[in-house]
């Protein structure tokens, strides 16, 4: 993939990130990505992102589970191998009940976190390109895609007017690739770590 | 300004007024730091443990089932008394995790790393006893059903033990995942300060190349909230499907409908009491006193006085039912196996009792609630107490069955089985040991995300604003718009 031009504006605060992200989409940049520390309820509306359908998955995948643990236990008790128990009907749906239910929450909760995995690209050995290191820590990242008339010293002075505390202009991969993450400069001092 | 606030009613879930930095430092820190002597101690006693339990096991597979004291009628002693105790134990992090959520309560966030931690681990010790109690444990793959070249033989779909398993394999690979996936933010937050090139690959690897992106973190809310909503019956269906292991049996002290819902609210009592235990050394070993407040530790309280009392009441509403059937089997075995002292189990029925009902009642009194001390031991006499409800379940019912002629003699457990239980717990240390080295104990994110609204500093910035009289609150709060 080709790499792209961002202009990269952090904030300290989500109270001044909000005001900000509806100023900068209002002047009619494009937001690649606000990387965040954790999940900031709204933010993703703020941002007009769409809802994700990830419970609808969950809810196929589901049904999925109740169906096979159904399907299966009755082809085999009633088809398969009737088996005699206490002369008790062959198909006995309530004691299959169960194992019908923990189908269903295991086929939802794995089928879901591999789709969630898939969509958001997360795997062991992945890499991806960082805007800053202390968007896992406390600060709220925005990345802004440039386009060839962006004016990149305009723009770094808007951000900053709405309240970003650093600015860059990174050229970056918006893929991901397989990596390692120890061959990069490290953003915080080496200091002495007091044992707890 | 938006009005999601808390009330200075409740008393702040963050204390010492931090701001995102200072979280990740206080979480991190442990990691970062080398191990201290108390840490190697502790975790060589737990490994020290493990392989005894090993060797307990090594010596029950090579020679059989005999190296038990199991016997014609008590068939299921020890070990399935470890199994249920550890499978009960292992329901509290879900249940903090899940239904908490879904109640929203604020002051899981502090606890619930630890709790699922906590679970996943009680829960891999629990698979262990049916595991090993099949004997000739390299047909254990038996259980599952797969096709086979024996007709294909299926396994019994109607059989609670079936049940078993499914409930507890997917019981565990549902908390699995849904520990990690709340792992996985965390992860990156050490990668990204990691100042060791072996750290930097290793939680790298283990962060799966989290970002922090908006769109990543509101799928990650959905799958949080889908996961707490499948695990939340889960919990329930999971000692619901044990105790149906004994209910739908015959034996008369197993035979009762009671079981579900008394086993459940047994498991959340002990669950809570481990999670206590384990709570209350990490945080004064990690200095997190902040994170796990006395509010915190006075919450779980009140969820064991609470389950511990209808424990109590379904332990007398089985005496009762015991004398009101006018079974004369039932009878014997709540009236006499139990509850008379002098029976050769009756200590076991009066220690639960004591362990059980008795002692957590010290917990409506808020001062003991809030007292790290009493906590801690009434955390581990609430455990020895559920130890003792499975033994008197499991034994008083079995060691007289309907014939006295096959009656057994006194069943006391060989050093092998109580070898495998402690080696159980050698496992459950072991990894909790690693885990508080190696894992974020507390959920960063989860804190962060919690900690404008209910840590201390913004307590004190609106109890400024709860002591204005009305028309200035409103005059206050209109002008902005």
């Amino acid at each position: 993939m080709a790499k792209k031009k961002f202009v990269v504006g952090c904030f300290e605060d989500e109270a001044v990130l909000f005001p900000a992200v509806k100023k900068v989409r209002a002047a009619g940049y494009k937001i690649h990505d606000v990387y965040t520390p954790f999940a900031v309820h709204g933010l993703d509306h703020a941002m007009g992102l769409r809802e994700t359908s990830l419970h609808t998955a969950g809810f196929i995948y589901g049904i999925t589970g109740t169906t096979t643990a159904l399907s299966t236990i009755s082809w085999i008790f009633t088809k398969d191998w009737p088996l005699n128990i206490g002369g008790k009907p062959h198909f006995a749906l309530p004691a299959w009940i169960p194992i019908m239910f923990e189908l269903t929450v295991l086929f939802a909760a794995v089928g879901m976190v591999l789709t969630f995995c898939y969509l958001c690209q997360l795997a062991p050995g992945v890499k991806k390109h960082h805007f800053h290191a202390r968007a896992t820590d406390d600060l709220f990242v925005m990345a802004i895609e440039c386009t060839d008339t962006t004016n990149t010293d305009d723009l770094q002075a808007f951000l900053q007017s709405n309240g970003a505390i650093e600015l860059s202009v990174q050229v970056a991969e918006e893929g991901w690739w397989f990596g390692r993450y120890d061959n990069e400069n490290v953003p915080f001092q080496n200091k002495e770590i007091v044992a707890a | 300004m938006h009005l999601k606030y808390e009330s200075q009613l409740r008393e702040p879930l963050v204390s010492g007024n931090k701001n995102y930095r200072q979280v990740t430092e206080d979480i991190v820190r442990p990691i970062e730091a080398k191990p201290t002597r108390l840490w190697y101690i502790g975790f060589f006693i737990a490994v020290a443990l493990l392989l005894f339990g090993v060797y307990s096991v090594y010596r029950e597979v090579t020679y059989g089932i005999g190296e038990w004291n199991l016997n014609k009628t008590v068939g299921w002693g020890w070990d399935i008394t470890n199994f249920v105790w550890w499978v009960g134990i292992g329901h509290a992090g879900t249940l903090i995790s899940a239904i908490l959520l879904l109640f929203r309560q604020g002051w899981r966030t502090g606890v619930n790393r630890a709790a699922e931690a906590m679970t996943i681990f009680a829960v891999m010790c629990a698979g262990q006893f049916p595991i090993f109690h099949m004997g000739r444990v390299w047909m254990a793959f038996f259980v599952l059903p797969y096709p086979n070249t024996r007709g294909p033989l299926w396994v019994n779909f109607n059989s609670p033990l079936l049940w078993d398993v499914f409930a507890i394999s997917t019981y565990f690979t549902v908390s699995l995942l849904f520990w990690y996936s709340g792992l996985i933010p965390d992860f990156a937050t050490v990668r990204d300060r990691a100042f060791t090139k072996l750290r930097k690959r290793l939680y790298g690897l283990a962060s799966f190349g989290w970002t922090g992106s908006t769109k990543h973190w509101q799928r990650h809310e959905s799958l949080s909230l889908v996961l707490a909503g499948l695990s939340t019956p889960l919990v329930l269906s999971v000692h619901t499907i044990v105790s149906f292991d004994f209910a739908t049996s015959v034996i008369p002290g197993w035979h009762t409908t009671i079981f579900p819902p008394y086993f459940v609210a047994g498991a959340i009592f002990s669950g809570f009491a481990m999670v206590q235990t384990l709570m209350i050394i990490v945080r004064k070993v990690f200095a997190m006193e902040d994170y796990v407040t006395l509010g915190h530790i006075e919450a779980m309280n009140k969820v064991i006085v609470l389950t511990g009392s209808i424990v109590g009441i379904a332990y007398l509403t089985e005496l009762f039912m015991g004398w009101y059937s006018q079974n004369k089997y039932e009878g014997y075995t709540f009236w006499y196996s139990r509850a008379y002292l002098f029976s050769p189990y009756g200590w076991s029925y009066w220690g639960m009792m004591a362990c059980n009902v008795l002692s957590p009642q010290i917990f409506w009194s808020r001062k003991m609630r809030r007292n790290v001390f009493v906590t801690f031991f009434m955390s581990i006499i609430v455990n020895i107490g559920m130890w003792f409800e499975r033994f008197v379940i499991i034994v008083t019912s079995l060691y007289r069955d309907y014939l006295p002629s096959s009656w057994s003699v006194y069943y006391s457990p060989t050093i092998w089985e109580i070898g495998f239980y402690a080696g159980t717990f050698g496992l459950f240390f072991t990894c909790f040991f690693l885990f508080a080295k190696y894992f974020p104990v507390i959920a960063i994110a989860e804190i962060k995300y919690v900690l404008k609204t209910t840590g201390d500093g913004y307590k004190e910035q609106m109890s400024a604003i709860e002591a204005q009289p009305l028309e200035a609150f409103v005059k206050d709060q209109t002008h902005h718009h």
